[in-house]
């Protein structure tokens, strides 16, 4: 009762919160959510990292925590991927694995004992914000999964996360952790099985540890209806690898707060994101890269194709801190806007700090190539192929970064579908 | 001109000249071949004055001075001349203006007036006619742009210009077709005068059939090794640096 | 041993802030400040006309409601607006009927500024107006410009002379709500330049104005308006230099540009108030609304070169109203020991195919902060709109940071937008290049910075140029010179 009076209280008394779940996370730090939301209300875009995306839908929407529900079969996207589902942010463990390689511990948040949650409970996100606290006070669920030193798990773990039914909120925590030299390679994907206003709140805290290496293709791709808000906290050791390659295929509202802090010298940090929107779509993209030590590399490309009345943001900021010398940060952000009505907000930013560095960003908004057009239509093919082939053509940048190739299969099945677009 | 004596240099802790010993009087040409990491790059440096290098033990005469007691600019000034083996890119910098303040920094150094203008242009004309450069280069920022051979060009193109006492062409054939080889060959033999001295830095002997050295230098594990007539040049192309190695090893 | 960083740092240090000197001369001085009473007082000391004191008080009443910004990437601590004095004019009753009238001290300021007015006339036929504070004192060419119908005086004698004009311009392009220093300014403003070219008229000479702080405790509030109506163009300097101070001192200016259709304006800027010592202490806020108005076919270019200041906020900006408008910024910033600036530009495109350029050159050294922050944007209407933006950081010291915000936001699909940055460090091995063809280390870095900035160097008339070259040899080579 006394969480009832707090969430009405921070959330203007508009949003109709059933809380019968159990929740995960330990007590003293919910307790310590619960009391930031009370003291904090949502971000307007008078704040600088709100600037182009308003959150009124979904301070409006009346969400609820749902139980799992019966959903449609689903096919894999890499059939040889070790699979865990979660439906309406709970474990699903009739549709998931049960045996995994040796070398790897995995454990839904929701079966462990209270005692080795309480352990995980002292990974605190490293930064806290309104969604971070929600996450961690409602949490329903999530996995923790545990690499040992030395240990290369070969097949691909798959995180499947399934909503399903009206103005459903889902909070997820996935805990992942790679100890020394260790590598793994993971999806996660977020589909929409039925219903409307659903509000995804996804948290990943990632360890990557000394020389380990770790890739994630985050694929989202649920209704036009829905709301998605994913952040990642990423902290990596020295001589280590992580990729993310974030994919925005649909989705009504999403926001992606990808945080790398990279901790160690001689890391390596790849950034991809490629975004596909068309009608009422508002997504945003905000990266940072926190460059805290010398001697590392990051490199970010993210490409962007809106249509209809859709909207993108992305900001993406790379701090060098003093004495991170030796620094190499390179991003580039290019859109191309398919309509009058589409429109894009970027802005990259560079905060340094550092002299010995070499940093470098771009950015371009334009419209494709017209004597490309032009030219392809002289051979033959019709204006619409012709600008589905340049389109394809500049998205598929992105998706070349991509080295699990099932993946990069469905990407372009799901646009071939959506978008009636070819890839070569 | 130069004498190197029992020179030792080290960079990050870790020693690359041991014991270097060469002398180089007016009027030669000496070549200094040598297996990649032989320490041939790091002699240019060291004699250039970078600063990276610790010169642990052993003298460098230039001309009766101490030259490791200079500053890099006042060993230029004294007439010691890097042709760099990557020569550099200054953006928004012209070639003329980067020479010609080059120029009177040297003549100020020597208590000389300043170059007028139009001798200078003159001088420009004159000296990259030598080494085939487009004229266009000279008022191109300096090196940006250039092709490798161009770059190479520039380099001797400037060394002409500064009439060097001492020249030490690091690697300048490397990345050179046939034709540039040489047009740079030609500009070298064309400014050598009884007065100076080249040291030509190669990997390869091909250089050397256009550059005919007064002596060949072996340098393998930092120090000179083995010391001929040109001929030599032409023994290590065929036979390689094996058996430098295999006689040498320590 | 070389010269190294390290030595650079330590001669930057000692670089004595070389235009640090006063002027003694009396002034005629508000009481410290600010309230209805003071800006009634400003406005009889003028003589000005009814309507612009209501607009001033208007004004007041909006900057009252406002709060200071603090966005921007600078930390200082806030000025006390009721400890400046609003109002300060060199006590002289009289204006000056020719150049022989004009105070000996004040020439001599002048000759030490490096701006001797008669050599100026004579050699570079550059008409100066010149600003002790806030009243200005001396122009010339004035009968010269009359003959072709240019207008350029001072903003008191604008608002005396030709107040239709300046009613119907002052506030057109900033108004008064549109920041806190703009409301400020617009209640407050004590003086100023004003120009006015007619229509088809190309003004034969570069117009200068050149700004001083000369009075302690004063604040600045000048207001420049320069109206280029159908089809003329014009070339207007503004150079500012500013004495040694202990304590901060506060200038906020508001400068607003007009150019009617086919219209251009050129608007130069070297900008020198005073940095602060190595320490950190002192030196001036210069906090400045610097806008223009681009109507159909018209182009406005704003160049400037910024080594002073120890606290500079700063967008001069293009409203690209109408269709093939053409909106231009080149900018080089120099920061050194505790400055800080938060600079760049806004280019809103709202015509059909508008152009803009954005070249903007970052240097910092010593514990600087040097930012870029600039905002291009595309409004829905605005087909085929393009813009190209290069903004570029030099550092020179591991103590010192550059950062870069820009905004970019598109609203329509024809728009093209490029946007490139990059931050790097003075080459070690560009400088013992130089070093091995006998160059000195200072020599050495002097070329190097001054390549850097050549794209917007060459924008600058050529004895600005010079002055600016002149500039950042000061402020980055300490006591070369």
């Amino acid at each position: 009762m006394k969480e009832q009076a707090v969430i009405e209280q921070s959330f203007a008394h508009s949003i109709d919160w059933k809380l019968d779940g159990d929740f995960v996370l330990n007590e003293a730090l919910r307790a310590n959510a619960l009391t930031y939301l009370s003291e904090n209300a949502f971000p307007t875009t008078r704040t600088e990292a709100w600037k182009y995306t308003r959150v009124t839908k979904i301070k409006n929407n009346s969400l609820h925590i749902a139980s799992a529900a019966p959903i449609a079969e689903l096919a894999p996207i890499d059939a040889a991927a070790i699979s865990l589902v979660f439906v309406n942010g709970h474990f699903d463990a009739t549709r998931s694995a049960s045996d995994f390689p040796a070398g790897m511990k995995v454990i839904p948040l929701s079966q462990m004992d209270e005692a080795e949650r309480n352990v995980l409970g002292e990974i605190d996100a490293q930064k806290t914000d309104l969604f971070s606290a929600i996450n961690t006070a409602y949490a329903t669920d999530g996995v923790y999964i545990h690499v040992s030193a030395r240990v290369q798990i070969a097949p691909t773990i798959a995180i499947t996360h399934i909503t399903t039914g009206d103005h459903v909120l889902v909070n997820l925590r996935h805990i992942i952790h790679l100890e020394k030299f260790a590598e793994l390679n993971m999806i996660q994907h977020n589909t929409t099985d039925s219903g409307e206003n659903a509000f995804s709140n996804i948290i990943n805290q990632v360890y990557v540890g000394e020389n380990a290496r770790l890739t994630i293709d985050k694929l989202q791709n649920e209704s036009e209806l829905a709301f998605h808000h994913a952040t990642e906290f990423i902290n990596q050791q020295k001589d280590s690898v992580f990729t993310i390659n974030t994919i925005t295929l649909n989705g009504g509202w999403v926001r992606n707060n990808l945080n790398c802090f990279v901790n160690g010298v001689n890391c390596e940090t790849n950034l991809n994101g490629a975004y596909v929107l068309t009608g009422n779509q508002h997504v945003d993209n905000h990266t940072v890269v926190d460059h805290m030590v010398a001697h590392c590399n990051s490199n970010e490309l993210y490409k962007g194709v809106i249509d209809g009345k859709a909207t993108a943001v992305f900001n993406g900021k790379v701090f060098v801190r003093k004495d991170a010398q030796k620094i190499n940060a390179f991003q580039s952000n290019g859109n191309v806007l398919m309509s009058l009505d589409a429109s894009v907000n970027s802005k990259p930013e560079l905060e340094i700090y550092a002299d010995d560095v070499k940093c470098s960003h771009g950015s371009t908004t334009g419209q494709l190539d017209e004597e490309a057009v032009f030219y392809l239509r002289a051979r033959g093919l019709s204006e619409a192929s012709a600008r589905q082939l340049m389109v394809g053509a500049f998205i598929n940048d992105v998706f070349e970064k991509i080295e699990n190739e099932h993946v990069v299969a469905w990407i372009h099945d799901e646009i071939s579908k959506r978008f009636n677009w070819s890839f070569e | 001109m130069i004498s190197i004596k029992n020179l030792h240099a080290s960079i990050d802790g870790k020693e690359i000249l041991k014991g270097l010993n060469l002398e180089v009087k007016a009027g030669e040409v000496h070549a200094i071949m040598g297996p990649n990491g032989a320490g041939k790059s790091t002699l240019a440096s060291v004699l250039a004055g970078r600063e990276e290098y610790e010169i642990t033990a052993g003298e460098v005469i230039f001309d009766g001075v101490d030259l490791l007691e200079m500053s890099t600019e006042d060993r230029a000034r004294e007439g010691l001349f890097l042709a760099f083996q990557y020569p550099i890119e200054i953006p928004g910098v012209s070639n003329i203006n980067f020479l010609r303040t080059a120029m009177n920094e040297i003549r100020a150094y020597k208590k000389e007036d300043p170059i007028s203008a139009k001798e200078f242009m003159a001088l420009v004309k004159e000296k990259s006619a030598l080494v085939e450069l487009d004229a266009k280069l000279a008022s191109r920022s300096v090196n940006e742009g250039f092709s490798g051979g161009e770059k190479k060009r520039n380099e001797i193109f400037q060394m002409a210009m500064l009439e060097p006492k001492l020249a030490i062409l690091d690697e300048t054939d490397s990345g050179l077709d046939i034709d540039a080889l040489r047009i740079v060959a030609n500009g070298v033999n064309k400014l050598k005068t009884p007065n100076n001295a080249s040291i030509v830095i190669t990997h390869y002997q091909r250089l050397l059939d256009y550059i005919v050295p007064d002596f060949v230098h072996v340098l393998y594990n930092g120090r000179i090794v083995k010391s001929g007539p040109k001929e030599l040049a032409l023994e290590l192309e065929e036979k390689g640096y094996d058996w430098i190695k295999a006689e040498f090893a320590e | 041993m070389g010269y190294t960083e390290d030595d650079l740092a330590k001669d930057l240090e000692n670089s004595e802030y070389k235009f640090g000197f006063t002027t003694d001369i009396e002034s005629d001085k508000a009481p410290l400040g600010l309230n209805e009473s003071i800006i009634r007082f400003i406005s009889a000391k003028k003589e000005e006309p009814e309507w612009l004191l209501e607009y001033r008080l208007n004004c007041f009443k909006i900057w009252s409601e406002m709060t200071e910004p603090n966005w921007a990437h600078v930390h200082y601590e806030k000025p006390d607006f009721q400890a400046i004095s609003y109002y300060s004019a060199p006590k002289q009753s009289k204006k000056y009927e020719s150049w022989d009238d004009v105070d000996p001290e004040m020439k001599a300021t002048m000759a030490k500024l490096g701006i001797s007015m008669e050599e100026q006339q004579r050699l570079t036929g550059v008409a100066v107006d010149f600003v002790m504070d806030s009243v200005s004192v001396a122009t010339s060419f004035k009968s010269k410009l009359k003959e072709l119908g240019i207008i350029f005086c001072s903003f008191s004698e604008a608002v005396q002379e030709h107040p239709e004009l300046v009613r119907k311009y002052m506030g057109s392009v900033v108004p008064a709500t549109d920041n806190f220093y703009a409301a400020l300014n617009s209640a407050v403003f004590t003086d100023g330049s004003f120009c006015y070219i007619p229509k088809g008229v190309r003004c034969p000479m570069e117009l200068s104005t050149y700004f001083r702080i000369n009075e302690a405790n004063t604040g600045q509030f000048e207001r420049t308006l320069v109206v280029a109506d159908e089809g003329a163009y014009v070339s207007y300097l503004e150079g500012c230099t500013a004495p040694q101070r202990d304590e901060n001192q506060l200038h906020a200016a508001v400068v607003e540009l007009i150019a009617l259709d086919n219209a251009e304006i050129k608007y130069s800027t070297v900008q020198n108030w005073y940095p602060g010592d190595k320490d950190g202490v002192g030196g001036i806020y210069n906090f400045v609304t610097k806008r223009g108005i681009c109507e159909t076919n018209a182009k406005i270019s704003w160049t400037q070169v910024e080594t002073g200041s120890a606290v500079t906020w700063k967008y001069p900006s293009c409203i690209l109203k109408g269709d093939h408008s053409i909106g231009e910024f080149y900018s080089v910033a120099v920061t050194n020991n505790f400055q800080q600036a938060d600079t760049g530009t806004k280019m809103i495109h709202l015509g059909k195919n508008t152009k803009s350029t954005i070249i903007s050159k970052g240097i910092s050294a010593g514990k600087s902060q040097n930012s870029y922050r600039g905002l291009v944007q595309i409004h829905k209407n605005a087909a085929n709109a393009r813009n190209f933006s290069q903004c570029d950081s030099l550092l020179m010291t591991d103590e010192c940071g550059a950062h870069t915000f820009p905004y970019i936001e598109c609203k329509n699909p024809s728009a093209k937008i490029e946007h490139e940055a990059t931050t790097s460090k003075i080459g070690e091995d560009q400088i013992f290049y130089c070093l091995q063809r006998g160059i000195s280390e200072e020599k050495a870095i002097s070329l190097i910075v001054n390549g850097y900035c050549k794209e917007v160097l060459n924008q600058l008339p050529m004895e600005f140029a010079v002055e600016a070259q002149k500039l950042l040899s000061i402020s980055l080579e300490g006591s070369v010179g």
